[in-house]
């Protein structure tokens, strides 16, 4: 009979149009680890995914700068923010140096802790223009590691840095970021709905979010 | 396929229907009551809007208003009309009993409703609704949104069932239920837009729900999808959303494109010029949509390449595009056309759905698109394309198949009136808003400068006297179904299509031994 031959047919057709949707909300999935070996295999998101996954080789990197190239000036500036559930004070001591590329500097920062609680922070630190990263080589950072802040804590951090000589000519300046997280922010990030942090972001949707 | 003779009658038969044709008309007003409740909400967008300062409601109303026309009218206005299409001509132009799975076709109509609803309860919970924006970006619509976002994530998971089933149906319709001698390059072409369509969708919609489920972990399990603090990017959350949504702006246009593919020919008493090109360029244009999505971040700080890549791949969908804006002014091109209702709007949609390509154009041009980005130019872009584009081409298929469906002609007078009063509208409410995005007015905000007054104060006229124009279409619509000439079985001059075989209104079943197709 013609109406069981569709049936079957219809049956199939839709048994294979399944596998498909399977197929691509895992493909939606998979787009996460696509994106993370993307970025560090071009160096693009301007984040420093070694730091991250704490098999930075600082040492090594410095080793291989071996001139300070004179001729030509990069202005660093610095900028620090706080994830929004850490009530602590974090700003550079200096917004701008001018460095020859192959020269050591150092920078320093600034925390305070403004809780009565004892906090341990993780600073993420990333870099604009993304393709930067891998030429801005930190010999001594408070980034390598977790930062355990008293209540009321203050303290001085200090950046020790130096911009390859290989960077490209055309990247004149440079931004480096840090934001500080609690390690447990996690779960706290879910507490905060305040409303009235809620408008503010989503009034700065339009300048923030691109 | 005898047991479904017994038609219940009331409430039932709408609950329990698995008649195409019942479930087209459920689809096609499901849509028509979202595109209302969505035009509401774009009316108080517009009332804020119509003067500098804040008047009539909060920002955070005034984001969720945004947020949550957006979505009503993507997800509930013009995605469902077009599957309501579907239903009611995929089959008869086909010549099919039915859709291929009448039961699954059934549950993909009554998800709907159930989701809407929960889409929209979200305005009463605490914190309100949505209001991070149709692309409902991460970090807003993760770590600052408010609690009833779940809902919101729940709601989405359940349109996007919904559509795949849908979707499987048609797909499943087309390939397996076509008469004897329907060869797929006979098919109409609003059945090749949809079968492509639906393709489109199922590749789409589960990376959709992907990202949604991404949201939800990262918002109450702990992953850290979006979250930079824990190793995640924002950005991700663009890619993903994006992967979906560029495909997404076809689906819904690419029915339109059939729709209006279908109405031109009649009214010129021509063939459609080009039908094999026009099924390429489709498919042409459906599969480069896959491959351009960045052009929506182009902001974002990519790497040159990048922009360049995404820039050239956009701008390449001109090319199939443009083959179809030729092809129906070659159709038009010495035909005898007339201009009834129906014509009126296919030949509106031409014109303005290409100023919308134009501008789409531009926006593809990445060094350019850094300043449009995020302007009142890209609200006007997506408008041109979306109202003047697909909306027009729902009404302009309503006007021309509800003969079909109810069985009598509509008031012809009033159709023509609604059309120009909307044309006209339209323009005055869009229009302008290219120079104020040109100008820098940014999208999404509910106050601005006072040099943006006069332009802001043309568009909300423009839209009120729209939106109002809508409620015209209502009358004419219920009009027609209480009454009016009587249609005849071809209903206009020599149309071609196998719906105009049968009579008006089309019986409840139709094709039930296939017809043979020359
Ligand atoms: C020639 C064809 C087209 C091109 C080249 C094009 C290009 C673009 C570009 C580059 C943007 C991003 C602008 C920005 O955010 O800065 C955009 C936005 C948009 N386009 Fe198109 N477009 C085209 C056709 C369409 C069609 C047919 C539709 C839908 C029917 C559509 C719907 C949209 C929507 C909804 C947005 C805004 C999304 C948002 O940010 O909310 N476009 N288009
Ligand atoms: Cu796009």
């Amino acid at each position: 009979m013609q109406g069981q031959q569709q049936n079957i047919a219809n049956n199939k057709t839709t048994r294979r149009l399944l596998v498909v949707v399977v197929a691509m909300f895992g493909f939606g999935f998979a787009l996460a680890p696509m994106y993370s070996a993307l970025c560090k295999a071009f160096g693009i998101n301007g984040r420093f995914v070694e730091i991250q996954e704490g098999n930075y080789d600082a040492k090594n990197k410095v080793a291989q700068i071996t001139k300070v190239d004179e001729g030509r000036s990069v202005t660093v500036q610095f900028t620090a923010s706080r994830n929004q559930d850490l009530n602590w004070e974090f700003r550079p001591m200096e917004n701008t140096v001018s460095v020859h590329p192959g020269e050591i500097r150092t920078a320093k920062f600034y925390a305070r802790n403004l809780t009565d609680r004892t906090i341990v922070a993780q600073a993420v630190p990333s870099i604009v223009p993304g393709q930067a990263a891998k030429y801005f080589n930190k010999i001594e950072c408070f980034c390598f590691t977790q930062q355990t802040f008293k209540p009321g804590e203050a303290r001085e951090m200090p950046l020790r840095f130096v911009v390859d000589p290989n960077l490209p000519n055309k990247i004149t300046m440079l931004t480096l970021a840090y934001t500080f997280f609690d390690t447990h922010q996690g779960q706290a990030a879910n507490d905060v709905h305040d409303s009235s942090i809620t408008k503010l972001a989503v009034h700065s949707v339009t300048t923030d979010a691109h | 396929m005898s047991e479904h003779h017994d038609k219940p009658t009331g409430i039932k038969r709408w609950l329990f229907t698995t008649n195409h044709k019942d479930i087209g008309t459920l689809y096609l007003w499901f849509a028509f009551t979202m595109f209302l409740i969505g035009g509401a909400m774009a009316m108080v967008i517009r009332a804020e809007l119509l003067k500098p300062g804040m008047q009539v409601v909060d920002p955070l109303f005034f984001n969720t208003m945004t947020t949550m026309h957006g979505l009503i009218m993507v997800f509930g206005a013009v995605m469902p009309a077009m599957v309501g299409f579907a239903n009611w001509l995929v089959p008869m132009m086909i010549g099919a009993p039915d859709m291929a799975l009448p039961r699954m076709n059934n549950w993909s109509f009554w998800i709907l409703p159930f989701a809407a609803t929960m889409l929209v309860s979200t305005l009463f919970m605490e914190g309100g609704g949505p209001a991070f924006g149709w692309t409902f970006y991460a970090p807003l619509s993760t770590t600052f949104a408010p609690k009833s976002t779940d809902f919101f994530i729940f709601a989405v998971h359940l349109l996007g069932f919904s559509s795949i089933m849908g979707a499987i149906n048609i797909i499943a319709t087309i390939l397996n239920m076509r008469a004897p001698g329907m060869t797929l390059m006979k098919m109409p072409l609003f059945v090749w837009t949809w079968l492509i369509t639906a393709f489109l969708l199922i590749a789409v919609m589960p990376v959709l729900a992907g990202a949604v489920t991404m949201m939800l972990t990262d918002r109450n399990f702990g992953t850290s999808f979006f979250n930079a603090a824990g190793g995640g990017d924002p950005v991700l959350f663009q890619h993903v959303f994006w992967f979906f949504g560029h495909p997404e702006v076809y689906i819904m246009i690419l029915p339109a494109f059939g729709i209006v593919s279908q109405i031109i020919p009649t009214f010129a008493r021509k063939q459609l010029f080009g039908y094999a090109s026009m099924v390429y360029a489709t498919a042409a244009i459906a599969f480069l949509s896959f491959i351009v999505w960045a052009h929506h971040m182009f902001t974002v700080g990519m790497p040159v390449a990048g922009e360049l890549y995404f820039t050239y791949a956009t701008v390449m969908i001109a090319v199939p595009t443009a083959v179809k804006v030729f092809n129906w002014t070659a159709t038009m091109w010495k035909g005898s056309m007339t201009f009834e209702t129906p014509m009126l709007w296919a030949v509106a949609f031409v014109f303005l759905f290409t100023i919308g390509g134009f501008t789409g154009l531009m926006l593809g041009v990445a060094p350019a698109d850094f300043q449009y980005h995020d302007t009142y130019f890209v609200v006007a872009h997506f408008h041109y394309v979306l109202v003047t584009g697909a909306v027009f081409a729902i009404i302009a298929g309503v006007y021309y198949w509800l003969p079909k469906w109810t069985g009598h002609m509509y008031d012809e007078k009033l159709g023509k009136l609604h059309f120009w009063l909307s044309a006209i509208s339209v323009n005055v409410l869009f229009f302008p808003q290219h120079f104020l995005g040109l100008a820098g007015m940014p999208r999404r905000i509910p106050d601005y400068a006072i040099q943006f007054s006069e332009f802001n104060f043309m568009s909300s006229i423009g839209g009120f006297a729209f939106g109002l124009s809508q409620l015209l279409f209502l009358y004419i619509v219920i009009k027609c179904i209480r009454g009016g000439e009587k249609a005849t079985a071809q209903v206009w001059d020599n149309p071609e299509g196998l719906e105009w075989t049968i009579p008006s209104p089309a019986p409840y079943h139709t094709f039930e031994t296939a017809p043979e197709v020359k």
